[in-house]
């Protein structure tokens, strides 16, 4: 939980593409960009298909995140590294889940797909395998995720970060403004919730902004970071990405990721909503 | 490698409610002229950002195989910010409904 231990740079990949210990993990949130090219080495996971139940609204289980790594090859003494197209909104949801099922060794890949593409690196369209591993997850680490009861109980208490774009936040917008507009059933935010965008703490070429950067971004807005803070989107991945950032770079221990997002509060029955920046 | 056609720059607008749609749209060409008529490579894995009249960053797009990318923007003011190995151009843009803004970009 530190900037070290969870963030790898694209030359630290460049040098450990050989490394039997690195599995490299690409997710997408466009599903045909793996097929196209990704690292070598890389397998992937698609965000929905392997990574949502699909029955029930909810994380798959420990059997079912157990039978995707074995078959995956993933190993519990694995070091996991996870990239991504997007800003790699997906691949820091993937980490949040391996946190979830308590995953020792997983790192980011800080900037992502798109900087490892900048940097001019090779993509390949070989398709990884690797043996079949036993993977033993670890039950749920609930004190990560936040659930809509204790969402509410937060209002007006403790930190709320609603990351979605200001449109969004105001109520203009269901959803980001490059896809479809849906989402919940009404419009809006979470009161007392603060808008700080995702996107305010990644530079340009993907990468987090310094420490420094980051702790002045969230303090300005009204974060006080001696309490705790849950993160909240649309659908949960852009909050996880916002999550790393809070938990993993800055090492706040007290900061969820609220997975349900506005596409479940936004469908509440009663529950309080505000509009407006 | 040339690219030509009857529709310079962005995706086909066929099926686009363009009356209601202020779209910024383009193509992002490498080893081209900057000629407004794209003869250039397309550059299939350039990311191009759209930032808002303040220059808040709004949204980011990867180009397809094509090197074309399209934003349905809100009328006004925009900055295009074209990164791409080795390149990085900004754009500054007027989107309206109706109108489409059409680029070619050239790195």
């Amino acid at each position: 939980m530190s900037r070290a231990t969870s963030l790898v740079s694209v030359a630290w990949v460049q040098e450990n593409l050989t490394n039997p210990n690195v599995v490299l993990v690409e997710v997408d949130e466009d599903t045909t960009l793996y097929e196209k090219g990704h690292i070598q080495g890389a397998i992937t996971f698609h965000w929905r298909d392997d990574l949502q139940d699909g029955l029930i609204r909810d994380l798959i289980s420990k059997e079912k995140f157990e039978a995707l790594l074995s078959k995956n090859g993933i190993a519990n003494d694995s070091t996991v590294v996870l990239y991504g197209g997007n800003n790699n909104w997906f691949a820091t949801y993937a980490f949040w889940y391996f946190k979830i099922y308590g995953h020792n060794d997983v790192r980011l890949i800080d900037g992502g797909r798109k900087l490892w593409e900048l940097s001019g690196f090779p993509l390949t369209t070989d398709v990884a395998t690797r043996a079949a591993t036993r993977y033993v997850a670890k039950e749920r680490d609930n004190s990560i995720r936040a659930y809509r009861d204790e969402v509410i109980a937060a209002i007006g208490k403790t930190n709320i970060v609603d990351v979605r774009s200001p449109q969004e936040f105001s109520g203009e917008l269901f959803a980001p403004a490059h896809l479809p507009q849906e989402g919940g059933q009404i419009k809006g935010h979470i009161p007392t919730a603060k808008n700080i965008p995702w996107s305010k703490a990644a530079n340009e070429d993907g990468t987090f902004r310094s420490n420094e950067e980051l702790s002045e971004l969230y303090k300005s807005a009204g974060v006080d970071f001696a309490q705790d803070t849950i993160a909240y989107c649309r659908i949960g991945e852009r909050s996880a990405f916002s999550w790393f950032v809070l938990h993993e770079l800055l090492e706040l221990g007290n900061v969820r990721n609220y997975d349900g997002s506005w596409t479940e509060y936004g469908s509440l029955v009663g529950v309080p909503v505000a509009v407006g920046a | 490698m040339k690219t030509c056609g009857a529709t310079p720059g962005g995706p086909d607008l066929a099926g686009v409610d363009l009356a209601n749609q202020a779209v910024i749209q383009g193509a992002v060409l490498r080893g081209g002229v900057g000629d407004g008529v794209p003869n250039g490579a397309p550059v299939g894995n350039a990311y191009v950002r759209l930032l808002d009249s303040t220059g808040e960053f709004t949204a980011e797009v990867p180009t397809n195989e094509l090197g074309q990318f399209r934003f349905f923007a809100a009328p006004g003011e925009w900055t295009v910010v074209v990164l791409a190995h080795g390149a990085r151009e900004e754009l500054k843009v007027v989107a309206k409904k109706g109108e489409p803004v059409d680029l070619i970009v050239n790195i």
